[in-house]
């Protein structure tokens, strides 16, 4: 059973034929021959679709590498190329629940490239206040040199009001990134009607191959290039276009729009169908993030966050693993030590909180009978979880520094 | 068995996780993330948590086919291990963290997570022996190879520890073996070095990685008759057995150079002394347990012949070892057969009879019968 789709979703049938058909093709879609015309026809092809299942022009897809580098395109392109216009501006208005691609991108930029970062506050379901960013740009409109907030996150799923801070950012003339990795083909979404100057989306959290994303970039924002070479994408972002993986993205893109109005409905009551079941099962255990009982939009359909009390969360990951349920605990780990969520934290919890955190994220292959599979294994391994304690609690196990003999 | 194998990301622990999947068991490779900082990639002589070790450990894993996972001990690791090394230092001891670290944290910290998890054992690629007697009472042996038997660092073990303890490498006859098994079974990790430092003093500076956290304190050194000889910058930079670096103002009545014979923290002295006084005759070990069930002796509170180590690659010597109890708390005499050079308090004893670790003390006192500490005021 599945439940980590927010990770990454099983290829979708129309984005495996693409990806086939093309792999077997040579052509690099520069080149003024045949084949490379041909590829040239493939890839504007699907730029045009990504374009309109975005709700952008095409003209303002630049595919990427996947949602990192899009991500690190917009903050770093958006930073430099105000800054050179007017070096006063130095602050980065962002969320504190962004994805690591944009919060380490920020930090970045602070310690080597003079950024000043300001850290909005969420709420306890982790979500931005239109006011907050306003007294944010208004303690120095001049200085300001991006704001970026997250469409939808991707641990607790709560979605952020991006429209409204584009159009307060606008009045100011300060532009505006959202990473939309997650609500991109789960949520309705149009980059036109979001008045956003940048937004990141990626190939294989909607069906698509993993290595594929895209930037789309208003056709009057500028933004310096992080990638140097051949000038392909509005020479924007160089390196020589991956035809397959475009293919690809752009045919899952255009089924999971289509299918978005049943499809979001259908995980949604899904979803609440697994957050029913986990508080029947587990009583303690704690939904965080928006709640959306009324499947109003509130929340990504397929996301549903919990934290439990009193265990550890990869406790609790791996016992349900054993029991064939494979979940997450929501925060990146790195091969290093697992640290508590920065969402969760900026949320307000405890990191005692914060550490029993587990994220079930449903997607296409989801069913009914997934969800009872999980409700069913969940109060065994919570009991086993909570009796393994939390990780810096002192052991009980007598040693011969502690044994009294 | 439900198996948990605690995998450094070195060859040892993987091929005793390799070995523990061959004889069926159903096992699962834990890293146990240690620092708070996991370093950058290093190659070399190496320590414990490096991103490199923890991705050493999962391809490992990857290749026996076993899930894995990184635990977080880093905390208690802090507080158990890291911050009781400089504590026992301060007070003029000299602490041996990875006893420390097997005695709280791989059988306990990490051993409780994995039996309340399910788990009946925890493997890791130590070079030792667990026997079990026909009553089911375990006894920790040496490993085959005693060039690489490594049951001094175990000798902290409880009964109750020994009992979820598995160690598949106690029979390999040598580590050669062992990085033949597993290159033949395609572990990446064959040729990796193995490790020799202080895990968490990772340039293997001891005395620096101290400087910084122990407060340093100008003070005078003292010869074996109490007279001042000379100053020092912190009492704490020396150990005993130490003869470079004192910087004695004054050379010995008989000319002879002086060695550290013992640290005071309390008034910030450092004891000089002939080599000849570096010679121990009796060991006084506190926090005492015993790995396994006590012998008879040991119960009956009577004198027993045995052997003495006092570190991880010293040679045992003979020895008498007797308990006493000290308002209710087991104490340890132990009377060498031949004195010894080089033991300091904070180090472990670890008695031996044959093969068999009977147990173990912390050094509490060590001394020459020809020299009484107490003339040193």
């Amino acid at each position: 059973m599945y439940f980590d789709h927010a990770a990454t979703t099983p290829l979708s049938a129309q984005a495996l034929a693409a990806l086939t058909r093309e792999l077997s093709r040579c052509g690099n879609p520069s080149s003024l021959h045949g084949s490379g015309r041909r590829a040239r026809r493939v890839v504007e092809d699907a730029r045009e679709t990504l374009a309109a299942a975005a709700g952008a022009h095409p003209s303002e897809v630049v595919f990427t590498s996947g949602g990192t580098e899009a991500d690190n395109l917009a903050v770093k392109g958006l930073y430099w190329s105000r800054r050179d216009e007017d070096p006063r501006r130095r602050r980065i208005i962002c969320s504190p629940v962004e994805h690591h691609a944009v919060l380490d991108t920020v930090e970045w930029l602070e310690r080597h490239e003079g950024a000043e970062v300001c850290w909005l506050p969420v709420d306890g379901d982790g979500v931005v206040s239109v006011q907050d960013v306003r007294a944010a740009i208004e303690a120095g409109p001049g200085s300001v040199a991006l704001v970026t907030v997250m469409w939808a996150n991707n641990e607790v799923g709560s979605v952020q009001p991006v429209a409204d801070i584009a159009r307060l950012a606008h009045a100011y003339g300060i532009p505006v990134h959202s990473d939309a990795v997650q609500a991109f083909g789960a949520l309705p979404l149009s980059f036109a009607g979001s008045g956003l100057d940048t937004m990141a989306i990626s190939g294989h959290k909607i069906g698509g191959p993993v290595g594929v994303g895209a930037l789309l970039v208003g056709r009057s924002v500028k933004l310096t290039p992080v990638l140097h070479g051949g000038g392909q994408e509005r020479d924007i972002r160089s390196g020589t276009l991956d035809t397959p993986s475009i293919a690809a993205f752009a045919a899952a893109a255009e089924a999971a729009v289509a299918s978005l109005p049943e499809e979001s409905l259908r995980l949604a009551r899904l979803r609440e169908k697994l957050i029913a079941g986990v508080a029947a099962a587990v009583p303690e255990a704690v939904l965080r993030g928006t709640p959306d009982p009324d499947l109003a939009g509130l929340r990504l359909p397929g996301n549903a966050h919990f934290t439990f009390p009193g265990c550890e969360g990869d406790s609790l990951l791996f016992l349900l693993d054993l029991a064939g349920v494979e979940s997450s605990t929501g925060s990146a780990c790195t091969a290093g030590v697992p640290r508590p969520s920065h969402v969760l934290l900026a949320m307000g919890l405890t990191e005692e909180q914060a550490r029993g955190a587990q994220r079930f994220s449903l997607g296409h292959t989801s069913t009914d009978s997934d969800v009872e599979a999980l409700v069913a294994a969940l109060p065994e391994a919570y009991a086993r979880a909570r009796k393994a304690g939390m990780a810096g609690h002192e052991s009980t196990i007598r040693t011969a520094g502690t044994q009294d003999l | 068995m439900k198996v948990l194998a605690a995998m450094s990301g070195g060859v040892d622990s993987a091929v005793a996780a390799a070995r523990a999947v061959e004889a069926g068991h159903d096992v699962v490779g834990v890293h146990l993330a240690l620092s708070r900082m996991p370093g950058t990639l290093r190659t070399g002589s190496r320590g414990c948590c490096t991103i490199e070790d923890s991705r050493d450990a999962w391809r490992a894993c990857d290749i026996l086919g076993i899930p894995y996972y990184v635990w977080d001990f880093s905390e208690r690791f802090k507080e158990d291990v890291v911050d009781d090394f400089v504590a026992e230092y301060a007070a003029g001891r000299t602490p041996n963290p990875c006893m420390r670290c097997n005695e709280r944290i791989k059988f306990a910290a990490l051993l409780e997570k994995a039996l309340a998890l399910g788990f009946d054992a925890v493997c890791t690629g130590h070079y030792a022996k667990v026997i079990e007697d026909e009553h089911g009472n375990r006894e920790l042996h040496r490993a085959a190879d005693w060039a690489k038997d490594q049951s001094y660092v175990l000798g902290v073990l409880t009964h109750e520890q020994l009992k979820h303890s598995m160690f598949p490498l106690a029979d390999t006859p040598s580590k050669a073996e062992v990085r033949a098994e597993a290159a033949r079974r395609g572990l990446s990790v064959a040729n990796k070095p193995d490790s020799h430092d202080i895990c968490f003093i990772s340039d293997g500076d001891t005395r620096g990685w101290l400087a910084e956290r122990i407060e340093m304190q100008p003070g005078e050194v003292v010869d074996e008759t109490g007279a001042v000889v000379g100053a020092h910058e912190g009492a704490n930079a020396f150990t005993v057995g130490q003869r470079r670096g004192l910087k004695l103002g004054r050379p010995a009545a008989d000319g002879k150079p002086r060695f550290v014979l013992e640290i005071r923290p309390k008034e910030n002295k450092v004891v000089v002394g002939p080599e000849a006084l570096l010679a121990v005759d009796q060991l006084r070990g506190i926090k005492v347990s015993w790995a396994g069930l006590p012998i008879p002796a040991v119960q009956a509170q009577a004198e027993f012949d045995c052997m003495v180590q006092v570190r991880a690659h010293g040679d045992p010597v003979a020895a008498t070892a007797r308990v006493q109890l000290d308002g209710g708390r087991q104490q340890l005499v132990v009377t060498l057969v031949e004195p010894m050079r080089g033991v300091a308090p904070g180090q472990t004893l670890v008695l031996y009879q044959g093969t068999r670790v009977l147990g173990q003390a912390t050094i509490d006192s060590a001394r020459s019968l020809d020299w009484d500490p107490a003339r040193v005021s």
